[in-house]
């Protein structure tokens, strides 16, 4: 009932569970076989029969965009986790412990915000080698930097609430009460921002496969679908453009979805 | 609703009344719900008189005074009656003529002085701004006029004062401010929404003084919106008694103390802690011949979940010693202003008390007398510079780590705001086992049980166990918090202003059930209030602090009918509600 109110929102969160459940199960959207192409039928304008055209191998471009969506989804899912975990366990150790150690933990933190997060991915992959799950690392921490601080900035504040002060006066261990009062009450804020984190994690992950990092041809990943279609710009658009249209879509859709979801709490 | 006949003739269209309001009603609306707050109060207001509106927070009176001035907050609304100020409607007045009528000839006193001023404006300048406004004064005769206000409302070296800001007044001053404020433009009615309850005690009297001075001598009928009977019943010509958006009762101050007729209004005054003196007496528990009290955890001795849990502690022989003691202990700050030397503030100098067992020794002072941290010093929340803290004869001082840990099971705090203490994450039943799950007493299921049984040992149902504190009033969190210091059977409690977030008659309620808590597992209580009238309910013995200093101590009765010292006189004769007695 509330939803109708905010159709931006519905409309969000439908075409959300439609992209979870191409990744889930891509076979019930797809068209076409995303990988067997038919010569005869190579690029191909959009029509009913493809309906994002055909790439040069004469593969339906929009069944490569459906099956792709579980490799760019999932690396960028696992992006955030890795860096919401890391983040919240550094932060949390930061403000916990205090003094000098936090100092010095902050400060290695402030040199992993300073450098831009796509800068710093791109040193993982170049390091780790090719392939989606680096790219999902490099992403990761990427992020993790900023995670931490807000995680630290909370525990700061949980720290200081009488009930964990109460909790020490009953006779609860410290890091009984670190872990019982401090981290839940400190993770809210944390996990609205990783909900934002991912919207941006898709496209990280898309513009590092879209430079080359990713998974390599011919797996179907959104990003390096863009990639492929940019020798053909001019006499075939549509192979660049409208995977292109599809990763802004899902990332305004996780945006608002996310939104909602900071704002309700 | 009880009606009585009032001083005005048929309170209705009586030329004598400043105010009349007939049948108000107003909602707030919010996430598409509908809340009446104000559910058809109608009352009239004499000219010069002193009316007051009593009740508890949710009772509709702060909304009442809001909607005088049509100031709702978000979401307001008033959705039908009538409000006639000097024969003018001010429901149907547009915004444009309603401003001209507030400040100039309806002022009001907000609750908070600390916000409602304008932290970037000389005091001067404010009380100026609104005399050039309304009385187009002069911008010279405005500033004179303005030390002319401040020097009325009893500001020491007004013309000085006036050149400061905000910030570097205290809160009875900033009060003061407000309250000249209001009568600057010679109103002639003014609205204060609990003036004091921001206040330290003695400064309370000042501020009220200086308010019904005000009031007498230029003739302004006021409205006095508070939730502490006594302060009405000193103040006040006429008392509302408001429950719930509804007048219960209504009539003239002497008439509604002396011979309350609505249950509710009876209540109030029974619970009124500074029209009572006597200290409560432990009342025979309604549930302890049948209840599960007695049967498993609590054999009606305070150690006795460790005896049931088969515990470490043996149980202390109760004798003359005291239980917990502190030797001259001393605690100091240093302080940092920018652009000032250093200074060292000693918030506790040279103090010492002993409670005895099952007795409760209170400590009573003003802000910044150093009671909060003489009770964290003791129950060893806070470490002193120097001094000793002693209990059951043991030195308790430097204790650290797993026999600090120890320590907690013998002594445990409850704190003042009970809105703070408690994990708003947590379910009951997690909060109040909390304490059993870091000793290890008990498994899961055992646990469960305890706590249901100190749910009821605090008289709360059992089916609250699930509930969050969010779901809960303040005198059931507070209650809460009891129930999870008493889990690990302690001997001794400190208490930390443990009511002076609540509504009066919940503090009744609370003190009442801590005096029945102590007979019953004959604890001891180290009890911290700012409030005399609650302190005299629940002592055996009463520290009088100040400044960090010691004033007076001694047994309860001793100090409260022949202090020696002029401080606790003052204190004493500051407790609202004894001025009704004389007159």
């Amino acid at each position: 009932m509330r939803l109708l109110k905010k159709p931006g929102l519905l409309v969000s969160a439908i075409f959300l569970l439609l992209v979870l459940l191409a990744v889930a199960v891509p076979s019930l959207f797809a068209t076409h076989s995303p990988l067997e192409g038919v010569a005869a039928e190579k690029m191909l304008p959009p029509s009913a029969e493809h309906w994002f055209g055909t790439d040069h191998l004469g593969r339906d471009v929009y069944s490569r965009v459906v099956y792709g969506a579980r490799l760019s989804v999932a690396a960028a899912a696992l992006a955030v986790l890795i860096g919401v975990s890391v983040g919240a366990v550094v932060g949390l150790v930061a403000g916990a412990v205090g003094g000098k150690i936090d100092f010095a933990i902050m400060r290695v933190v402030d040199v992993f915000i300073a450098v831009p997060g796509i800068l710093l991915a791109l040193i993982v992959v170049a390091s780790l080698g090719f392939g989606p799950w680096s790219v999902a690392v490099g992403v990761a921490l990427g992020a993790a930097g900023s995670f931490a601080r807000v995680m630290r900035s909370q525990v700061l504040r949980v720290r200081n609430e009488e009930y964990v002060e109460a909790a020490g006066a009953l006779g609860v261990r410290r890091g009984t009460i670190l872990l019982s009062h401090v981290l839940p009450n400190a993770s809210r804020p944390v996990i609205s921002m990783a909900a934002l984190e991912l919207g941006t994690a898709i496209l990280s992950v898309s513009a590092l496969s879209f430079l080359g990092f990713g998974p390599q041809p011919p797996t179907p990943e959104w990003g390096s679908l863009v990639a492929s279609g940019r020798e053909f710009v001019a006499t075939a658009p549509w192979l660049s453009i409208l995977p292109g249209v599809v990763i802004v879509a899902v990332v305004l859709a996780v945006n608002r979805v996310a939104q909602q979801l900071g704002a309700s709490k | 609703m009880t009606q009585r006949p009032l001083d005005a003739p048929a309170a209705g269209e009586s030329v004598d009344d400043i105010l009349q309001v007939s049948g108000l009603q107003v909602e707030y609306h919010s996430a598409g719900e509908t809340f009446p707050a104000v559910r058809g109060v109608s009352f009239s207001i004499p000219r010069g008189k002193i009316v007051a509106i009593v009740g508890e927070s949710g009772s509709g009176k702060s909304t009442i005074s809001q909607s005088l001035i049509r100031r709702l907050s978000t979401g307001g609304s008033i959705t039908s009656g009538s409000i006639v100020f000097d024969g003018i409607n001010l429901t149907q007045l547009s915004e444009k003529k309603l401003r001209r009528i507030r400040g100039a000839r309806i002022g009001f006193v907000p609750q908070d002085p600390s916000n409602s001023l304008n932290p970037l404006m000389k005091i001067g300048e404010q009380i100026a701004e609104s005399l050039r406004l309304h009385e187009k004064s002069s911008a010279s005769a405005a500033a004179v006029r303005a030390v002319e206000i401040l020097r009325e409302v009893g500001i020491p070296d007004a013309s000085a004062r006036a050149g400061q800001y905000p910030h570097q007044l205290s809160g009875g001053m900033r009060q003061r401010v407000l309250i000249g404020m209001a009568w600057a433009c010679n109103p002639d009615l003014v609205i204060a929404d609990e003036p004091t309850s921001a206040l330290d005690v003695t400064v309370q009297r000042q501020v009220l003084d200086r308010m019904e001075r005000l009031a007498s001598e230029r003739g302004t009928a006021v409205l006095l919106v508070t939730h502490d009977l006594a302060v009405a019943a000193d103040r006040a010509d006429e008392i509302l008694v408001m429950q719930q958006g509804l007048i219960v009762e209504q009539g003239h101050a002497k008439e509604v103390l002396e011979n309350p007729t609505h249950s509710y209004t009876q209540r109030l005054v029974a619970a009124a802690p500074g029209l009572n003196s006597a200290r409560l007496q432990a009342q025979l528990l309604p549930f302890g011949s049948s209840g599960p009290l007695g049967s498993s955890l609590f054999a009606g001795r305070p150690i006795s979940v460790e005896t049931s849990f088969e515990g470490i502690e043996k149980i202390p022989v109760p004798g003359l010693a005291p239980v917990l003691e502190v030797r001259k202990l001393v605690k100091t700050f240093a302080l940092r202003t920018p652009g000032a030397p250093a200074s060292v503030l000693t918030a506790v100098n040279n103090v010492s008390f002993a409670v005895q067992r099952g007795q409760t020794l209170s400590i009573v002072g003003e802000s910044g007398s150093g009671k909060t941290t003489t009770a964290r010093i003791a129950a060893r929340i806070a470490s002193a510079d120097s001094g000793t803290v002693l209990f059951d004869g043991e030195d308790v001082t430097t204790l650290q780590g797993e026999k600090l840990r120890q320590l907690r099971r013998r002594i445990q705090v409850v704190y003042q705001n009970p809105f703070g203490s408690l994990d708003p994450r947590m379910t009951l039943e997690r909060i109040i086992t909390e304490p059993l799950r870091a000793f290890k007493l008990g498994d899961r299921k055992r646990q469960a049980e305890a706590a249901k049984e100190l749910l009821e040992c605090v008289q709360l149902s059992p089916d609250l166990i699930n509930r969050r504190p969010g779901q809960l009033s303040g005198g059931q969190r507070q209650r809460v918090a009891i129930a999870r210091a008493l889990a690990l059977g302690p001997e001794m409690m400190v208490l930390d202003e443990p009511v002076s977030a609540l509504d009066v008659s919940v503090q009744e309620q609370i003190l009442q059930l801590l005096v029945n808590l102590q007979a019953q597992f004959n604890l001891s209580y180290l009890f911290i209030s700012h409030d005399l009238g609650v302190i005299r309910q629940v002592s055996d013995e009463i520290v009088v602090m100040r400044f960090g200093d010691v004033i007076e101590a001694g047994p309860a009765a001793q100090i409260l009918k022949s202090p020696t010292q002029a401080y606790t006189r003052e204190l004493l004769e500051s407790i609202p509600g004894q001025l009704q007695g004389q007159s």
